[in-house]
């Protein structure tokens, strides 16, 4: 028996496996040029015109005024979404009587739509930036608010009676061991709620503020029907959005949160 | 029949007393456990012995204090028991160590209040007790189920306890592992004069490790009986005293000892 036969794995392939997460962007943009080109689809701009207007933004300023602007409201939003929510959920978990009381609330206002809280934003704080984060917020917290506490309950009793056995203070345990217990469970619920913050930030921005991917959207469709700017905000929003799930990735990468997440672990080793 | 040898003189460490434990769920009560009645000497090696489910880890748990026993009380240097307390620690299976901790980590994890010099000379004290220099900077993941059992070991050795409770320890072990975990746990227990209270499932370890065996019934649990195993250590497992007594404890439980 020879070599191949047994280690069908082995066999050299003629595309190293770190350039397949490119392979299907490629495809997109060759079938989407080809589309384009000969099946003549209207109303849609190429591949290259989009890459022109994105171009023709970072020359004449406007690509970082609109990243900034976007990333700006989105991190304000979130901030305040996460030192809200984590403690929130944390507490309800923590106080069973507290979260008994309060769950079915969180869970009846979670599944409306950042959209329906557009009329009551601009009503409670006029049009601009601090509606935006009010969005953004609103859209985030209560997944924040879940997803922390179901991090307290999947904390193991053997760890809180260890804890306990070793005389520590209610504050220590809450520090030394509710906090490292619950952070990489919290952590995939930061980074979902990242996602989600980013995911709204079109809708945040429709609310007649001047800046920001979502108002560049907006903007290219109403002043002029530009669409190849408005399929670069898409592309522009898809992007960054893509870069900050890789960099909540990496900080669950950390040796301390590691074990957390075994399988991955395994994976990587 | 097993000769019952009379008691070892010595000062009275732990004594339960008339201890029942009831569960009360929606539908009805389960008792698991029925007037437990047991004297533990200081720096004895008492086993727990019981079939799966019979209740003798919730006795460990409530001499423990992460319990409240429904009515009978747990006296510990004659002072009632009323919750846990760092004189006498709970060893779990290796789930106990924090995996978010190096090896060094968990063993100074009850260490906080010592001056850091001193902390940093006992967690290499018990690092080098349980045999893990090199690892210190390891995170639990990275090792094997022994490993992991000795730092929990050795977490609960570096604060210094009177009585160690042990709760199935070496169960998740190979058969291996757990031959020399009983080993290297016999060893600590003479050079540190602890109480142990050992509960396990399986006779060959009680009757390797323990001054005292209690023999307890299915649930709800009792004591059927109290085995004083008068081997010398280091015991020798195939000697006809030690196959005496295990092959006693087999019979008590009803259990013929062929396959």
């Amino acid at each position: 028996m020879n070599a191949k036969e047994t280690r069908p794995t082995s066999r050299t392939r003629w595309l190293p496996s770190r350039f397949l997460p490119f392979t299907g962007v490629v495809a997109l943009l060759v079938a989407w040029d080809l589309a384009i080109r000969f099946g003549r689809v209207p109303l849609l701009p190429g591949p290259l015109a989009v890459a022109r207007a994105i171009a023709e933004l970072a020359q004449k300023g406007f690509l970082l005024k609109h990243v900034v602007a976007s990333l700006f409201r989105v991190t304000w939003g979130y901030l305040l979404a996460v030192s809200i929510g984590v403690p929130l959920g944390i507490l309800l978990a923590w106080y069973r009587r507290g979260g008994l009381a309060l769950a079915p609330l969180v869970e009846i206002v979670r599944p409306i739509s950042a959209l329906a809280w557009i009329p009551l934003a601009i009503l409670w704080f006029g049009v601009g930036d601090l509606s935006s984060v009010f969005i953004i917020f609103v859209a985030s917290v209560f997944p924040l608010t879940i997803a922390a506490m179901s991090a307290v309950g999947g904390v193991s009793s053997i760890h809180w009676n260890a804890g306990r056995n070793f005389g520590l203070s209610a504050a220590q345990i809450a520090r030394q061991v509710l906090l490292p217990a619950i952070l990489p469970r919290l952590l995939v619920g930061l980074r979902l709620a990242l996602g989600i913050a980013w995911l709204v930030v079109v809708a945040a921005e429709m609310i007649a503020v001047n800046s920001g991917l979502g108002f560049l959207i907006i903007d290219a469709r109403n002043a002029g029907n530009r669409y190849d700017l408005v399929v670069a905000g898409m592309v522009l929003i898809g992007t960054i959005g893509l870069a900050l799930d890789a960099a909540m990735r990496r900080i669950e990468r950390l040796p301390a949160l590691r074990w957390g997440y075994a399988d991955s672990a395994r994976e990587a080793a | 029949m097993i000769p019952v040898r009379e008691p070892l003189p010595g000062r009275t460490k732990l004594e339960i007393r008339g201890l029942h434990m009831t569960f009360r769920t929606e539908e009805n009560d389960v008792a698991v456990l029925e007037d437990i009645a047991l004297g533990v000497r200081e720096g004895e090696f008492v086993c727990i012995l019981g079939p799966s489910g019979c209740g003798k880890s919730t006795l460990l748990n409530i001499v423990a204090g992460f319990l409240t026993p429904t009515s009978g009380s747990v006296r510990i240097d004659g002072e009632e028991v009323r919750g846990p307390d760092p004189r006498r620690i709970f060893v779990f299976q290796e789930r106990g160590v924090f995996p978010w901790l190096t090896v060094e980590g968990n063993i100074g994890f009850g260490l906080g209040r010592l001056p850091p010099g001193e902390r940093e000379r006992r967690i290499a004290h018990y690092v080098r007790l349980v045999g893990l220099e090199g690892f210190e900077k390891a995170y639990p993941h990275e090792l094997s189920g022994g490993m992991k059992q000795r730092v929990e070991v050795a977490r609960a050795l570096a604060v210094d306890p009177d009585v160690l409770f042990l709760d199935e320890p070496f169960g998740a072990l190979d058969s291996i592992t757990r031959l020399v975990m009983r080993g290297e746990l016999l060893r600590i227990w003479q050079a540190e004069q602890k109480t142990i209270l050992f509960v396990t499932h399986d006779i060959e370890e009680s009757v390797q490790l323990a001054d005292r065996v209690v023999v307890m019934t299915a649930r709800p649990a009792r004591i059927r009986r109290i085995v004083p195993i008068d081997l010398p250590h280091p015991r020798d497992l195939s000697s006809r005293r030690y196959l005496e007594l295990r092959d006693g404890i087999f019979e008590e439980i009803g259990l013929a000892h062929k396959i």
